[in-house]
């Protein structure tokens, strides 16, 4: 019995999140998603008259029950990609997403080559070398001195 | 070891610097669009960078290049502009009263929705040409920084006059129409 409580409850939280998910888009998330072109700042931001007219638009297409994505294709066959507060994550966009990285992975290894050269000026001398003998009695002498 | 990386550093480094003062020098280079009204001020008559854009009044595009022998009012608008509602009965009246003359008004709707624009359209009784540039990526070349603005170019395309704000006061509208008498005579 009260497995069978426990599943219920699993069921109906795996259920409730995917309605979620799957629900009408949120008008302020979108206006947070998009920017005005005008004032180019997100539509949240701006109460420029075509960025008011941009959240009557998206809330109009929500209410005739549109996707977040179809909102976004409609703004930006208006208003073009830069409309978009994030670049797409495909063709050209793409490369605003995976430059940063690329420059992040460069400066991780110029910093570990940096780390690497520092480290090698550092290293103490070869302790399988043998000293020369009167720098050998110079140290003696003065360590001698020094005792003494 | 330590020595060629150093220097491949300071190479990346250097090359940098370099590329960052090309693309500084590339786009002040490229932006001319804030001196075309300093250059139609100054007497000079600065070319208008062509475009070819989708039209909201018919089917198809228009090339402004395509205009070239006759003189082009080119009239920058958007729906939600509050001026731009005062300047359209004008413009409507320019185009009609010069149509014959080898005169085009051209209106450049930016910035808008395709059907803020249409209703403008019909509501004001706009009949002359109406290209859409919704990104507004024309708009850098000329140098708009504001709507609505015109432009009256020659029949070679080049700037007689830029008017930035509309076209409302008397003596802005005395000015235009002189304006479009000097790009004909042109």
């Amino acid at each position: 019995m009260r497995r069978r409580v426990v599943v219920l409850a699993v069921v109906a939280l795996v259920a409730g999140g995917t309605a979620a998910g799957a629900g009408p888009p949120n008008a302020a998330d979108l206006e947070a998603e998009l920017v005005c072109p005008v004032c180019e700042t997100t539509l949240d931001q701006s109460n420029a008259p075509i960025a008011q007219r941009m959240k009557a638009f998206i809330r109009v297409r929500i209410a005739a029950g549109d996707s977040e994505q179809e909102i976004k294709d409609a703004l930006v066959d208006e208003f073009g990609p830069a409309v978009l507060a994030t670049p797409p994550k495909s063709g050209f966009g793409l490369l605003a997403w995976l430059l940063p990285l690329a420059a992040l992975a460069v400066g991780a290894i110029a910093v570990g080559l940096l780390i690497r050269s520092w480290s090698r000026l550092r290293a103490p001398p070869d302790d399988g070398q043998p000293l020369d003998p009167q720098l050998e009695r110079l140290v003696d002498d003065e360590l001698a001195r020094f005792d003494g | 070891m330590a020595g060629h990386a150093k220097l491949v550093a300071q190479g990346v480094a250097v090359g940098l610097v370099v590329l960052l003062f090309t693309l500084l020098a590339w786009t002040l280079l490229t932006n001319e669009g804030g001196d075309l009204a300093a250059a139609a001020a100054r007497g000079e008559r600065p070319q208008a960078p062509d475009f070819t854009l989708e039209r909201l009044d018919r089917e198809g595009e228009l090339t402004l290049s395509s205009l070239r022998g006759k003189a082009v009012v080119l009239n920058v608008w958007a729906s939600w502009c509050i001026p731009c509602k005062d300047e359209a009965p004008f413009l409507e009246q320019v185009w009609q009263q010069n149509r014959d003359r080898d005169v085009v008004v051209v209106g450049l709707d930016a910035k808008d929705f395709r059907s803020d624009a249409r209703r403008f359209m019909k509501r004001f009784g706009l009949t002359f040409p109406i290209v859409y540039d919704g990104p507004g990526d024309t708009l850098g070349g000329y140098g708009v920084t504001g709507f609505p603005e015109t432009f009256v170019l020659d029949r070679e395309g080049n700037v007689v006059e830029v008017f930035a704000g509309a076209v409302n006061a008397k003596e802005d509208r005395a000015r235009l129409r002189a304006a479009i008498e000097q790009a004909l005579s042109s």
